[in-house]
């Protein structure tokens, strides 16, 4: 496998890797780090749950809820195309919206996302305190 | 009936029942599951199953390897609003019952259908079975707007409303008036939305849906052609989402009908608004103030019916028709506002505005009924009291959901607020707050007292032969589900 690439520096290689691999991190909602090799033309969302990541996708990419809801790390976020207005609707309900939020069932995985992190936002309190591990791949 | 019902086969070997214990234990997912797992696992059950249950349960099942949890409902079918709130034209809302249903299906989750708790098994009966409950019952009754004339035909709350479209049983014979040409909703939010739409959408738009046969045939026939949404305050207090406003602004067949007055002077205000606020009001702002191009100018002028929303507006009276038999309009105080944003308050000028209207829906909330007295309950919020989750001064007892929060929010703040009892309930089971060293007998004693008292659980496998059965009536009509109204029918399918 590629190695640890998750680092913005590595933006100039992305000719390099294999044309279907894109290295991801998830932070998960305790501040941990999931690294992720996600597919060219995948979502997000379907990436997460393919790692076993707590990512709800309750309306299965239909554009429905927010509950895919993630922070986009900012140097990758403006790459990306920009929101259909009804992701944009859908946004305006997620809880803690910020500047770079975007719905993980809309983020279709390029290239170019190779290195992005993908926070999922600390919408409770006392989350992932129990040590939940997220089944291998 | 039968002995033979297939409920039986679920119940456990502990039920030592002439006949019962005989039969095959592989049908017997209880049975199976105490014999696996290790010493004495948490028994937890929570009552309700709509979203606040299933994500209450789905949180646990998966953070802990050995909880067992139970969901008790009272109706014989599953998933609460998901079914009977979302709107039908809303199918993809939906699309959630297929998370839950993989919950289900755990070996550690049992669903009870078909028990209604507080009447047939008692809170305390199952804090005896189990080592916690959680609450997650919702909030089944309705706001009254305490006017005079509130209770005449024609009147009706939206949740009864909503329930009777969407199959709720309670409902099922609530037979609205459409044959006036105008109805009032009172209340602005998502709910009197979807209300709007219904009454004014194409029926053939609705044939497509999972709207009740009753309800169809119904609405075929509705005169009503102009819908009013009526609000104590103004467009920057709304409480209905941009999703849902722009489907009523492109609702085909219909046009807005908005006063441009109530938009004039809000453009100072917009640009400091947070974000959702913010784009609601510029749509609001859009769709009243701005000329429509050419197509859309020409599809309004096609349109036949029409809607719009009244602002600074409360009711004060019901108007009767002549013979007093029924309502014939509605009386509203013009109102001010005092303060801004959020917190502005609506008070009487002193000036009313009459109605006329056949069909007054009142959508002012929702709100959560105490379910027995040994629970905590704040009557004035409407809400159990609690500290993230955890029942006050009630240990062993937990809420989630709009019993514990109030009835708002979107599918997402149920989740995160029902993810966030169940982590209470994770870390009190961890810090050892909540003993489980004491064996629990669970579902399996529950269902001794059921038994006892003639109550026939609906079990999720059942459910899925009911589900089975309107799927395929709904697609001899090309319609993804024809809801079976009546409770006695669908425990008729399960138990042959």
């Amino acid at each position: 496998m590629s190695g640890k690439i998750a680092d913005t520096q590595c933006r100039g290689c992305v000719q390099n890797l294999p044309d279907y691999r894109v290295d991801v991190v998830f932070i998960d909602r305790a501040g941990k780090r999931i690294p992720a090799k996600g597919k060219i033309g995948e979502s997000v969302l379907y990436l997460a749950h393919r790692y076993g990541i707590e990512l709800e996708g309750a309306c299965e990419s239909s554009l429905a809820c927010s509950t895919c809801h993630v922070y986009v790390s900012p140097e990758f976020f403006d790459q990306l195309p920009e929101p259909d207005e009804r992701e944009d609707d859908m946004l305006d309900m997620a809880p803690l919206l910020q500047e770079n939020s975007r719905l993980g069932c809309q983020i279709i995985l390029t290239k170019e996302l190779n290195g992005a992190e993908f926070i999922l936002p600390k919408i409770t309190r006392n989350f992932y305190v129990d040590g939940h591990v997220p089944k291998p791949h | 009936m039968s002995p033979r019902c297939s409920w039986l086969y679920r119940l456990p070997g502990r039920a030592l029942l002439g006949g019962i214990r005989t039969l095959p234990t592989t049908r017997c997912p209880g049975l199976h599951r105490s014999l696996t797992s290790s010493a004495h696992p948490p028994q937890i059950c929570i009552v309700g199953s709509g979203p606040a249950g299933f994500y209450t349960a789905q949180h646990l099942l998966r953070h802990h390897t050995q909880a067992v949890v139970d969901i008790y409902e009272k109706l014989p079918v599953p998933f609460g609003l998901v079914r009977f709130g979302v709107a039908p034209d809303h199918p993809e809302v939906k699309n959630v019952i297929n998370t839950f249903t993989q919950t289900a299906h755990s070996e550690r989750c049992t669903f009870l259908g078909n028990v209604t708790v507080g009447r047939d098994v008692t809170i305390e009966e199952l804090q005896t079975a189990y080592h916690a409950v959680v609450l997650s019952y919702g909030a089944e009754d309705k706001r009254l707007l305490g006017i005079p004339g509130e209770n005449l035909p024609g009147v009706y709350s939206a949740r009864d409303f909503v329930g009777w479209y969407n199959g709720l049983p309670d409902n099922r014979h609530l037979s609205p008036d459409f044959s006036a040409e105008t109805a009032v909703i009172l209340g602005q939010g998502n709910v009197a939305l979807d209300i709007a739409r219904i009454l004014l959408s194409p029926i053939d738009l609705l044939k497509k849906t999972d709207i009740t046969q009753t309800a169809l045939d119904a609405l075929s026939n509705s005169r009503i052609r102009k819908v009013w949404l009526v609000g104590r305050r103004g467009p920057l207090q709304v409480a209905f989402t941009i999703k849902e406003l722009r489907e009523m602004i492109i609702l085909p067949g219909t046009r807005p009908a908005n006063n441009p007055s109530d938009y004039q002077n809000l453009g100072d205000f917009i640009k400091d608004l947070p974000r959702p606020r913010k784009r609601l009001t510029e749509l609001l702002v859009k769709a009243a103030l701005e000329k429509p191009g050419e197509k859309e100018a020409l599809r309004r002028s096609q349109s036949d019916r029409e809607w719009g929303l009244r602002f600074l507006r409360s009711p004060v009276a019901v108007l009767p028709s002549e013979d007093g038999k029924k309502a014939a309009g509605i009386r509203l105080s013009v109102t001010r506002l005092e303060g801004n944003g959020e917190n502005a308050v609506a008070v009487p000028t002193g000036e009313t505005e009459d109605i006329p209207c056949g069909l007054i829906l009142s959508s002012i909330g929702y709100k959560s009924v105490p379910i027995s007295s040994s629970v905590p309950f704040l009557h004035k919020n409407g809400i159990i009291p609690n500290s993230m989750g955890r029942v006050q001064d009630a240990p062993g007892l937990y809420c989630s959901g709009w019993v514990k929060r109030g009835p708002t929010g979107v599918i997402a703040t149920t989740m995160t607020d029902s993810f966030d009892t169940a982590q209470s309930l994770l870390e009190d089971i961890k810090s050892g707050a909540l003993n489980y060293s004491e064996n629990r007998l669970g579902a399996s004693a529950i269902r001794e007292l059921l038994l006892l008292r003639g109550i026939q659980p609906v079990s999720f496998s059942d459910w899925e032969k009911i589900d089975a059965v309107e799927a395929a009536r709904g697609a001899e009509v090309g319609k993804p589900r024809e809801k079976i109204l009546d409770p006695e029918e669908m425990l008729q399918l399960v138990c042959r």
